[in-house]
């Protein structure tokens, strides 16, 4: 399967996306997936639109992306991590 | 991870303010009177969440982690306030949506990406209704400072 970029977003890339990277690393490890993590600030998403495959984040942006985009606040609140996991692992296993 | 800045005196209890930026700006001018962040930071932390909310609806009390970039910051450390009355704030990743907030943790982080085990033990209260009813309701500085201590597991270097 091909390696799968994946970027993790937050507004200043110091506090929220590396909570969400981490959780996105051992999921991917459980699942015998192979990912590219790039963790980002959500301004610098446009330097990779031609490579990324997905982006999760929790600074939700407006903008449209080529790739989707999984809103990833439950990471933070324990509330529906369960179904953002599941929508992530969908996205990955495409 | 053993030095980042808590104490007593930036544990701020029943803060009154009527609006985000009232309550950010008082948290941010006590952590710059103490030297801990540049006088950028107050300014800095208002406007990034106004860009980008860090208000989080939990299962209980909603709380927000406002954060900004590292040049703003000269010791990592961790200002937390109990607001008298909830005070509305963004929430993360939604940005037409408010939540009443009671709990404010503001992060002031000297190097990015470095933080992954407090942070992940602050999603961990978060999630742990008890513990946000309880700090939502101490009145003594010191209790809460002992309480966020053991609940994060390290050492902080502040005061005393």
């Amino acid at each position: 399967m091909e390696k799968k970029q994946v970027l993790v977003a937050c507004g200043a890339g110091i506090a929220t996306s590396t909570v969400v990277n981490s959780a996105i690393e051992e999921m991917a490890k459980e699942n015998n997936l192979s990912v590219d993590l790039r963790q980002i600030k959500i301004a610098e998403v446009g330097a990779y639109v031609d490579t990324a495959d997905l982006l999760v984040t929790t600074a939700m942006t407006k903008k449209e992306y080529p790739f989707p985009v999984i809103n990833a606040r439950s990471f933070l609140t324990g509330i529906g991590t369960e179904d953002t996991k599941k929508q992530i692992l969908e996205e990955l296993k495409k | 991870m053993s030095d980042i800045y808590f104490d007593e005196s930036i544990i701020l209890l029943d803060l009154e303010g009527e609006t985000k930026e009232e309550v950010l700006t008082a948290m941010g001018q006590n952590l710059t009177e103490k030297g801990l962040v540049k006088t950028t930071f107050t300014e800095a932390i208002i406007a990034r969440e106004a860009e980008f909310a860090t208000g989080l609806p939990t299962s209980g009390v909603s709380v927000a982690i406002p954060h900004t970039d590292v040049e703003h910051v000269n010791k990592k450390a961790i200002s937390v306030a109990v607001l008298k009355d909830p005070v509305a704030f963004g929430v993360m990743g939604d940005p037409d949506e408010t939540t009443p907030v009671k709990l404010v943790f503001m992060l002031a982080m000297d190097e990015a990406h470095s933080q992954l085990s407090l942070l992940q033990r602050l999603m961990h209260i978060f999630q742990d209704q008890e513990t946000l009813t309880y700090l939502t309701s101490e009145k003594s500085n010191a209790n809460v400072k002992a309480f966020l201590e053991s609940k994060l597991d390290f050492t902080f270097k502040g005061g005393e």
